[in-house]
C-alpha cells in the first residue's frame, strides 16, 4: 500500500505547482493572522472553545438527547445512524418515500465521509453539490482536496477547461468572474429544479434544538428555502450546550478558516418551512469509539475550520490527495488512522511535528502531540514495518551502551570521508539525495573537552 | 555538587563538537560550574519520534540516572530539551528526581535568559543574520512567541543576539516556518522535507542573510546539507558559536 510520502511525490515534484499551492494557502493563513490579531481576547476565546468542547464531549449522550428532545418539539424529525451505510439508507428512504429524484447539497464533509453521493446516484437520484468548489470537484469526479477549499489544488485554467467541457463556457476562458458567473447560472437551474436540499451542520444547540449552517455562498440557504424538504446530516460531535456558546465558536470559525470576521451566511434553523419537512440525521460512524479513546478523544473537538491544513508546511507542499482521506492535513492524520490504523498508518508520520497546527487550532487540539502519540500506537499494533522497528531497537541498544556508541560513531567518522562518494550517496541514502551529510570531524566533543582548559 | 550538567546531544557530540565547545565556553565564561558526564549518549528522541516507546524507555531512564543529580541541566538543543520536559513523563512519571530534572533542564538560550539572568551581551558581530526559530524550541519551550499565537511578542534568542554590535537580524517573510528536518521525517518524507528546507533557504537568501543562526543543530544540519549541495552563499551557525565571542553579563 502506498504511504503518504509516495502519494505526495508527484505533487511535490511539480515544484512550481507545489509552490503555488503553498502560497495560496499561506495567503489564507496570513488572512487568519490578521483577523485573529484584531481580537484582543483571541487566546481567551480559544481557551473557552476548548473548554466547552471538552465539557460537551464528557457528557455527549446527554446533550445529544437534549438536542433531540428540543428539535422534535420544534417539529424537526430526528434520525440516528450508527454508520455511513445507515446514514445513506436513511437519507435515501426519506427521498424515495417522497418520490424525489433531484437533490441539491451544500458542503458536508460528513456526506463525503459516508460516500452519500455515489450511493444516491446508484439509486437514480441526481445529486448536485452547490458549493462552487465542491461542484468543481464533483464535475471532475474527484473528492475535495481540502475541507474548506475543496478545489484549492486547481488553477483557474484547470477550471476554465472543465467549465468549457461541462458547462459550455468559451474555450480558453479562465477569468474567475466569468467562470463564477457561468457556475452561478448553471447552479441556479439546479436550485430551481431541486425537490430537496441537504446540508451539513456546523453547530447543533442542545438547549434550543436548533442548528446552524455556515456558508460563504448562500448555497445552503438557496437549497433549503426553495424545496419543501430539508435534510441535515450531522456528526455526533457537532452538538454544543447553549446558544451563548455559539457566539464563541462563530467568532473563531470563519477567522480561523478563511480570515473573515464571520461567514457570509450564518443560518439558524429552528424548524421546517411552512408545509415542509426538516430532518436531522445524527451520525456516529466511529466517533463514539474515538470518544472512548482517552488519548485521542480531543480530536472530536474539531470544528472543521481547516486552519491546520492552511498552516501545515507539509500539507501545503504535498496537497490534500496525498492523505487519501476525506479530512486531510494534521487533523485528518489523526481521524483517518483512528478509523483504520493499518490503512492510514503512514499519516501520523506525515508531519515534521512542528506544532504550528496546535498553535493555530481554534479549539486547541494538541494535534502534533497526538500525532506523536499515535506513532507509538502504530508501533504497538505492529503496523510500522518490522525493519524500522528493528533498526530502532538496534539504535537504542547502541545508544544505551556508551562504549558501543563511541565506537560506532568513531568508525563512522573515520570511514565516511574515506569511502567513495558513489558508495556513500547511493540510492540507499535518502538523506543524501538532495543534501550533503555533515562533515565528519576527526574528534568528537568528548575527545575535545579533555583538551579544554578548565 | 556541580551546578550544571552539560548535555551534548549525540549528533552534536559526534558531528558538531565545536557547538558543544562553544556552549561550554559560554557557560564557563559566566562562571558557571559545568560538568560533562561522559556516560551520556542520547535523549532517545529518534526512537520516540519513530513511535518506539519501549526502545526509548531505557534511554530516558539512563538520562535520569546521569542528570537527575544536577542542579540544572543545559543543552544546546531545543528539541532534546523538549524531549525531557514534555515527553519523558510517559516513562519517568513518579520516579525520584524526575520532577526536579524535568523542571531544571534548559535549552542554552533559556538558561542564559531565565536562570543566569544575562541582560547584557557585549561584542561585535557585524553580519547579516537570519534567525531560524526551530519548532520545538519555539512551540514546545516557548523561546519566543510563535506567529500563530496572539500574545505579546517576545524572543529570548533575539534578545541575546540583537545586543551584539553591528549585527543585523534580517526580516524573514515567514519568521517561523518549519525547515522540514523533523527527525526521521527528514528521511521518511525526503521530498517534502527537502522542499521545505530549500524554501527556508530562499527566504533567508531573499532577506540577504549571510548566516542562518539557530539553537537546534539538527535543523541546521539539514539546512547546511542543502546549502552545501546547492552551493548557496549562506552558512549556518549555532547561537552558542556566536555568543562564545561575546561577553555576557
Amino acid at each position: 500500500m502506498m504511504g503518504h510520502a509516495a502519494k505526495a511525490l508527484p505533487f511535490v515534484s511539480d515544484e512550481e505547482r507545489a509552490h503555488w499551492h503553498d502560497q495560496a494557502l499561506w495567503f489564507v493563513r496570513l488572512k487568519r493572522d490578521r483577523q485573529a490579531e484584531s481580537i484582543p481576547e483571541w487566546e481567551a476565546l480559544r481557551e473557552s472553545a476548548s473548554a466547552i468542547k471538552a465539557h460537551t464531549l464528557s457528557r455527549l449522550a446527554d446533550y445529544l438527547e437534549e438536542f433531540e428532545r428540543n428539535a422534535r418539539a420544534n417539529g424537526i424529525q430526528v434520525h440516528w445512524a450508527r454508520d455511513g451505510t445507515e446514514h445513506n439508507t436513511i437519507v435515501h428512504r426519506i427521498l424515495a418515500g417522497r418520490g424525489i429524484t433531484r437533490l441539491v447539497k451544500s458542503k458536508s464533509m460528513l456526506t463525503e465521509e459516508c460516500h452519500l453521493n455515489p450511493y444516491l446516484e446508484a439509486q437514480g437520484i441526481e445529486v448536485t453539490d452547490t458549493d462552487l468548489g465542491e461542484r468543481i470537484v464533483q464535475l471532475r469526479r474527484e473528492p475535495p482536496s481540502h475541507i474548506v477549499l475543496p478545489a484549492i489544488h486547481l488553477k483557474k485554467q484547470d477550471i476554465g477547461e472543465l467549465f468549457h467541457k461541462e458547462l459550455g463556457t468559451a474555450q480558453g476562458a479562465s477569468d474567475p468572474s466569468y467562470l463564477t458567473e457561468a457556475a452561478r447560472g448553471h447552479l441556479r437551474q439546479k436550485f430551481m429544479a431541486a425537490q430537496a436540499g441537504l446540508t451539513g451542520v456546523n453547530f447543533a444547540i442542545a438547549e434550543t434544538g436548533g442548528f446552524v449552517v455556515c456558508t460563504n455562498e448562500g448555497n445552503a440557504d438557496m437549497g433549503t428555502s426553495l424545496p419543501p424538504l430539508h435534510i441535515a446530516s450531522m456528526g455526533v460531535e457537532k452538538v454544543i450546550p447553549r446558544t451563548k456558546d455559539l457566539a464563541i465558536f462563530l467568532r473563531l470559525l470563519a477567522r480561523s478558516a478563511t480570515g473573515q470576521p464571520v461567514t457570509t451566511y450564518t443560518t439558524h434553523f429552528h424548524g421546517p418551512l411552512r408545509g415542509g419537512e426538516l430532518h436531522v440525521v445524527i451520525v456516529d460512524n466511529g466517533r463514539s469509539a474515538i470518544l472512548h479513546n482517552e488519548t485521542f478523544r480531543r480530536s472530536l473537538a474539531c470544528i472543521r475550520c481547516g486552519a491546520c491544513m492552511n498552516t501545515c508546511p507539509v500539507f501545503r507542499r504535498s496537497g490534500g490527495y496525498s492523505y487519501g482521506y476525506t479530512v486531510p492535513g494534521p487533523i485528518g492524520s489523526l481521524l483517518a488512522p483512528l478509523r483504520n490504523p493499518s490503512h492510514f498508518g503512514s499519516l501520523p508520520f506525515a508531519s515534521s511535528l512542528c506544532g504550528s497546527c496546535s498553535d493555530v487550532c481554534p479549539v486547541k487540539i494538541d494535534l502534533h502531540h497526538e500525532l506523536y502519540a499515535f506513532r507509538q500506537e502504530l508501533v504497538r499494533q505492529k503496523i510500522v514495518p518490522l525493519y524500522k522497528r528493528l533498526a530502532m531497537a538496534g539504535l537504542s541498544w547502541v545508544l544505551m551502551t556508551t562504549w558501543a556508541y563511541c565506537l560506532a560513531s568513531r568508525l563512522m567518522r573515520w570511514f565516511v570521508p574515506r569511502l567513495p562518494r558513489a558508495l556513500v550517496y547511493g540510492p540507499w541514502n535518502p538523506w543524501g539525495r538532495q543534501r550533503e551529510l555533515p562533515q565528519m570531524p576527526r574528534e568528537s566533543f568528548r575527545d575535545l573537552i579533555k583538551k579544554e582548559p578548565t | 555538587m556541580p551546578k550544571v550538567g552539560l548535555f551534548i546531544p549525540c549528533y552534536v557530540d559526534q558531528f558538531y563538537p565545536q557547538v558543544g565547545l562553544a556552549t561550554l565556553r559560554v557557560l564557563r565564561q559566566l562562571g558557571v560550574d559545568v560538568d560533562f558526564p561522559v556516560e551520556q549518549t542520547c535523549c532517545g528522541q529518534p526512537m520516540a519520534n519513530s513511535g518506539c516507546g519501549e526502545q526509548t524507555r531505557p534511554l530516558a531512564e539512563k538520562f535520569l540516572k546521569i542528570f537527575g543529580k544536577y542542579e540544572h541541566v543545559v543543552a544546546p538543543s531545543g528539541s532534546c530539551v523538549s524531549m525531557v520536559r514534555n515527553h519523558y513523563a510517559q516513562w519517568l512519571e513518579g520516579r525520584q528526581d524526575f520532577d526536579h530534572l524535568r523542571t531544571n533542564t534548559f535549552e542554552l538560550c533559556e538558561y542564559l535568559v531565565d536562570i543566569a539572568r544575562v541582560v547584557k551581551v557585549a561584542g561585535d558581530f557585524p553580519r547579516k543574520v537570519g534567525l531560524h526559530m526551530s519548532c520545538h524550541g519555539l512551540r514546545e519551550l516557548r523561546l519566543g512567541r510563535s506567529s500563530e499565537l496572539m500574545v505579546t511578542p517576545f524572543n529570548k534568542v533575539r534578545f541575546l543576539l540583537a545586543q551584539l554590535r553591528g549585527i543585523e537580524i534580517v526580516n524573514l517573510i515567514r519568521p517561523d516556518e518549519c525547515c522540514g528536518f523533523g527527525g526521521t521525517f527528514a528521511v521518511n518524507e525526503e521530498a517534502v522535507s527537502c522542499l521545505m528546507g530549500r524554501d527556508r533557504l530562499a527566504d533567508h537568501e531573499k532577506a540577504r542573510a549571510e548566516i542562518i543562526a539557530g539553537f537546534d543543530t539538527s535543523c541546521l544540519m539539514h539546512l547546511d546539507g542543502l546549502i552545501r549541495r546547492l552551493n548557496k552563499p549562506l552558512r549556518v551557525m549555532h547561537v552558542a558559536e556566536i555568543l562564545e565571542r561575546a561577553r555576557l553579563a
